[in-house]
Formats: C-alpha cells, structure tokens, sequence
C-alpha cells in the first residue's frame, strides 16, 4: 500500500540552508499558548505587586485550587473547539453530573461509587447527545447545546425537587463509599506546610494527557483536521463523525469528573449552580489561543487561560477591591488577554 | 471487450470507459464516452465549463456508478460504490479544492488519515522525514515541512497533494482542474509533476480547459462538449493549434470576431482585437483539425 519502508532507508535530507536553525524564543513564540503566557505573566505581577495577601504561597494554592475547578472542564471545551465545536451545557452538565451521583446513592441507598458511576454514564449520554445531535442535523453545536444548555438546566432544578422536594440535594457524607470517593475527588495534602488540594494534581494530568493526545497521536491530528475543515477532513478519510461526538463525550467526562468533585467536597448539591460557567471555559480556551472557528489552539493555553481566570478571581480579594465590581475587572481583565493575545500572535506569525 | 483471462488483463490498461455514459434523472451529463489510461501515461480530459468533465471523474472516483458502457479497471469490469473503493483498487482523486487543512503543518496534512504509528503514539520523526523526502523525490523542495500548508502558494500545495496520493500507493491519478486557479509559473510547477508522477510508472488522468498545459504532457486527448466526447486522439495525430482549435470551438470564435468588427465599427482599439483574433484562427486552422471520433484514433496506442 506505502512505500514508507523505502522511504525509511534513505538518508535524512540534509538541513534546508534556507531555514535557520530557529532560536528556542522563536519556537515558543509560535506556539497558539504563548499570548495567554504573556498575559497571565502581566497579571501575577500586577496582584503580586498591589496585593500583599497574594504573595504568600497558601494563596497560590488558593489560586490554583480555584483554577483547577475551572481548568479540568476547559481542557476538553479546548479540545473540543479546536474541532470545531463549542458545548454551551458544560457549566450546567457539571452540576447535572454531581446532582445524580449525589440523588442515586441516596434514594437507593447504595454505595457512593455506585451513583458516581451512574453519573458519569449520564454526563457521557449528554456528551453523546450532543455530538449526535450535531452531526446528524448539521445545525450548529452553538445552537444545539444552546437548547441542552436549558432543558439541563430545568432539569436540575425539576427533577432536584421531585425526588428530594428541595433545590438542593441531600448530606452524602454518611453513605458508604463517600470517604474512598472524597480521597480520590477532594482531598487535600500539604507539601512544606502548604495545602494543596487533589484536584490540581487531575488538573495537571487531564492538561498533559489532553496536549499528548492533540500532538503526538493520530486523534490529536483529527481533531485538528476536523475543526480545520471537515468536509476536507472526510475526503480524506477522517472518520468525522466520530472524532466529533467523541469530543462531545470528552467534555462530558470533564465535567462529570468536575461534577463529582464539587460533589464530595461539599456533601450536598445546590441545583442551580453551574450557569455561567460554559463561558468561563470558553473564555479560557479562546484566551488560551484557541480559535473560535477551529483547527487552532491547544490544552495548554486553556490551563493558562484557566489560571488567568483564578487570579483575577481571587487576586481581586486578596488585593481589598470592592468585589462588586468583580465581573467589571474580570471581563476588561478577560477581554485584554484576548487582545493581547491577538497581538503576540500575528507577531509571532509575522516573524514566521 | 471484457478481458478476463490473465494474460490480457497484464496487457490491459490501469482505467478503460467504453461507451461509458451518465444519465441524472432525464438529463443527459455523459454519453458515448471512450477512454483509457495505462501505467507512464497522461490522459488529458478536455472541455469547457459544463462539457460533463466533473461527471467523469465522478465515475471513475466511484463518486458516481455509470448507466451505460463499461468501466474497466486492469480488465475488470467495475462498480464502485464509494471513493474508498476506488482508492482500494489503486485509483486516488486529488480535486480541486485539495483536499488539505490549511492551518495544519505540512507534514501532518500528509499523513492526514494515514498516520504512522508507534504505539499509541504516531511516528513523529518518520513522518516528518518520509513527507519531506516523498516531496523532495518528487521535485518539491519544501523549506520547512512544519509550516501550514496554508502558506504554501497554490501550486506547492496540490503538489503535496499529488504527492500523497501518489505516496499511499496510487496507481492512476485523477487530477481535477490542478492548473485552473494558478498563474503560469505555478501551472509549471504542477504540470512538471505530473510528468514527475507519469516517470513513476503512474496513470494519469488530466482533466483541464487548457489546451497549452494538456498538449506538452498528454499521450492522449479526450474532447468534451455538451456531455459527448467531440474527439479522441493519440498525440502524434493532433498538433496543439488543432487541439486548441478544437477546445476553442471554431465557429463560435468567429462568431465573435463577426461581432467584434461590427461593435467596433467606430472604436479603432476593439477593431484591433478582431483583426488579431481573426488571424490567430486562420493560424490555428480552426475546422482542419481531424475530427475522428473513429475506432481506429480510439484504439491505436501512440507510437513512442
């Protein structure tokens, strides 16, 4: 079929005296993460400087913890906008996910596990529903989970107060299993005095895992290809479809995974949170460098992104600002790093 | 006309229609169509907008099934339902719109849905290596396999998609229109790849409106208009005045010129272009061209 082992044999081709060796600068300025770099750089030291509470490494932790809540969805809403696509039921997904683990073990009175398993099955059938939805119809995933987005969200809150007769969910913490769940979920350990929860360390994992798949394997180079351009991507013979909902099932994993650490760190689950939060994944992917119409960006940046999220969030406490005036700072904060990483981009694309 | 028995099929061109024709509904697209293309060898499809040349490379891609004649691949008498068949009997289509990603890197377009593996993982250095050597070898030296083959100017690119499709094993490519949106240098570029492509032993088929970038690569010309072949000739019985005579449509062009002189009865510079067009054709010779639609055109190879 190929004639790869041929290839194989040959020599390498000398290096093209037409490229120079490019500098280790240059590299990592092409890089779609390198804008949110900047910006996430400029902002810890503006809190690094007018707050004083910032820069003690608890409120790092503090920082992180916050970022790592957001960050775990965000990495697959990043992979999942590099294909293409957008998932505006994500923030609510995440507290659909925790409602059910949390409802199942305590109305049948079965081991936690058991719910957390029930529940990540649901938060994949949302993924699936989704994806399916969107390349069977071909209506744009803005739209179709523009529509999942509200019936999850009614959902949350109808089915909460049919089987519980209250907007939130019942006290987990005595529920065989709970303990075992809340180590792996939401835990907490201390490195040189500092506490650090569990869920920066999935973080970490769920960034690297997600920047392995993207460029060192072969679905890494579909989902590229897909949100590139699909039709091209088919012609030659990228399986779509399935790169796509896999995606959508990704994110559903993320955020179930999100779900069940709000879950077991709080012991019970208000209804109605999780609305709003879609956008901050986004926004943390786009900041990130991810474009909005696909084929770009990467796991990374949407961590960074997610970062940059978490300081503002906090640093704005830490620095004593009027906290009403939070979501003010953080969309000039948000729309800025965008910018910012517009500029450093067509820099970097310039220096090409 | 089926050849089945071993020794004529090892004779057998790569891709024979005979009398193939394509019917939408009660539309015509195709009829009564001849052609055939063997290993070293360019095919040349001629015809103007609507001559019915995309509906042939539908059939041949296995986009579209024929309704009449017969399609032949090595001898055998085919059906394809799908590209993906196609392509498994060694007949790949690089169409016009190329078929890559623009904002990927070269290298990755390359081994689009073909990704070597290593494990889990995919063979980074081995791609990369493989694409820039598969270009190289193919005449295309890429200064950086890693930029987006979106930089790459329009001729670069459809070469690196011909050389793909001729890297995962082609037997006989079918080009559509790969000249039609180039300037000339780039036109070049890719017509010397195609002879690149005929030097490996590959069958080509060529489709373009471009009578001065079919003749010097072609071995032979199909003619299209209006859904029927108008001429099937081996090179040596056609010369390329004749050939763009005959893509040019004889009478209308002097229709043209009619028109021209008399628009321009008081406007001297219009009056100019009708006097030149009036020339070039009596130097194309439009009408001496040898219109043999005749099975002795069709079948005769071209002596080398």
């Amino acid at each position: 079929m190929s004639q790869t082992a041929d290839v194989g044999v040959k020599p390498p081709p000398p290096r093209d005296e037409r490229v120079a060796q490019r500098s280790l600068l240059s590299r990592l300025l092409t890089r779609p993460e390198i804008g949110a770099l900047v910006g996430a750089i400029i902002i810890y030291i503006i809190f690094f400087a007018v707050a004083p509470p910032f820069r003690d490494l608890d409120s790092l932790a503090t920082v992180l913890y916050v970022s790592s809540t957001y960050g775990i969805p965000a990495v697959a809403v990043a992979l999942l906008m590099i294909g293409g696509e957008f998932d505006l039921s994500a923030g609510v997904a995440v507290t659909s996910s925790a409602l059910v683990a949390s409802m199942f073990s305590y109305q049948f009175t079965v081991n936690m596990w058991v719910g957390v398993v029930v529940a990540l099955v649901v938060a994949l059938a949302i993924g699936f529903i989704n994806g399916y939805l969107v390349v069977r119809t071909g209506i744009p995933s803005f739209l179709v989970t523009l529509g999942t987005f509200f019936m999850l969200r009614g959902l949350n809150l109808a089915v909460t107060k049919l089987v519980t007769g209250n907007v939130g969910t019942n006290d987990v913490s005595n529920i065989q299993g709970f303990e075992s769940a809340r180590k792996v979920f939401a835990s907490t350990f201390t490195v040189g005095g500092v506490a650090i929860r569990v869920t920066l360390l999935w973080w970490l994992l769920f960034v690297v895992a997600g920047t392995w798949v993207l460029l060192r394997t072969h679905i890494g180079n579909w989902i590229f290809a897909v949100g590139g351009s699909a039709p091209n991507s088919r012609a030659v013979g990228v399986p779509v479809n399935r790169v796509k909902i896999g995606l959508f099932m990704t994110v559903g994993f993320l955020c179930w995974f999100t779900g069940m650490h709000i879950l077991f760190a709080f012991n019970t689950v208000q209804s109605g949170i999780g609305v709003g939060n879609e956008f901050i994944y986004i926004v943390a992917a786009v900041v990130g460098g991810c474009l909005l119409t696909g084929g770009y960006g990467s796991a990374i940046g949407a961590a960074i992104g997610a970062f940059i999220f978490g300081m503002a969030n906090q640093g704005i406490v830490y620095a004593g600002w009027n906290p009403d005036w939070f979501y003010f700072f953080l969309g000039a904060l948000l729309l800025g790093a965008i910018l910012l990483n517009n500029w450093v981009r067509k820099r970097a694309e310039a220096m090409r | 006309m089926t050849t089945t028995t071993a020794e004529t099929r090892a004779a057998a061109p790569l891709v024979r229609l005979t009398n193939a024709g394509k019917r939408y509904g009660n539309i015509i697209a195709l009829t009564g169509i001849d052609l055939e293309v063997s290993g070293s060898e360019v095919t040349c499809v001629l015809g103007d907008n609507g001559a019915g040349k995309s509906t042939l490379i539908k059939i041949i891609a296995g986009l579209h099934q024929h309704d009449e004649g017969t399609y032949e691949v090595e001898g055998e008498p085919v059906r394809f339902n799908s590209p993906r068949e196609a392509l498994a009997r060694g007949i790949a289509t690089v169409y016009q719109d190329l078929a890559v990603v623009s904002l990927m890197p070269v290298w990755r377009n390359f081994f689009l849905g073909n990704e070597l593996r290593k494990g889990p993982a995919m063979d980074l250095a081995r791609m990369r290596r493989t694409a820039k050597q598969e270009l190289l070898d193919m005449g295309i030296d890429l200064r950086d396999v890693d930029q987006p083959i979106g930089t790459l100017s329009g001729g670069e690119r459809q070469c690196v998609a011909i050389a793909r499709a001729v890297h995962f094993g082609a037997k006989v490519l079918i080009l559509d229109e790969p000249t039609a949106a180039l300037g000339v240098k780039q036109a070049g570029v890719v017509l010397r790849y195609i002879v690149q492509a005929k030097e490996r032993g590959i069958g080509v088929v060529f489709i373009t409106h471009n009578p001065h970038h079919a003749y010097p690569v072609g071995d032979r010309f199909l003619l299209l208009n209006r859904g029927r072949s108008i001429g099937y000739f081996a090179k040596n019985e056609i010369s390329l005045a004749e050939l763009t005579g005959l893509m040019a449509g004889g009478a209308e062009l002097e229709q043209l010129t009619h028109e021209l002189q008399q628009a321009g009865g008081e406007d001297s510079e219009l009056r100019q272009v009708a006097a030149a067009l009036e020339h070039e054709i009596a130097e194309l010779g439009v009408g001496a061209a040898p219109r043999s639609d005749g099975p002795a055109a069709r079948d005769e190879r071209p002596s080398p």
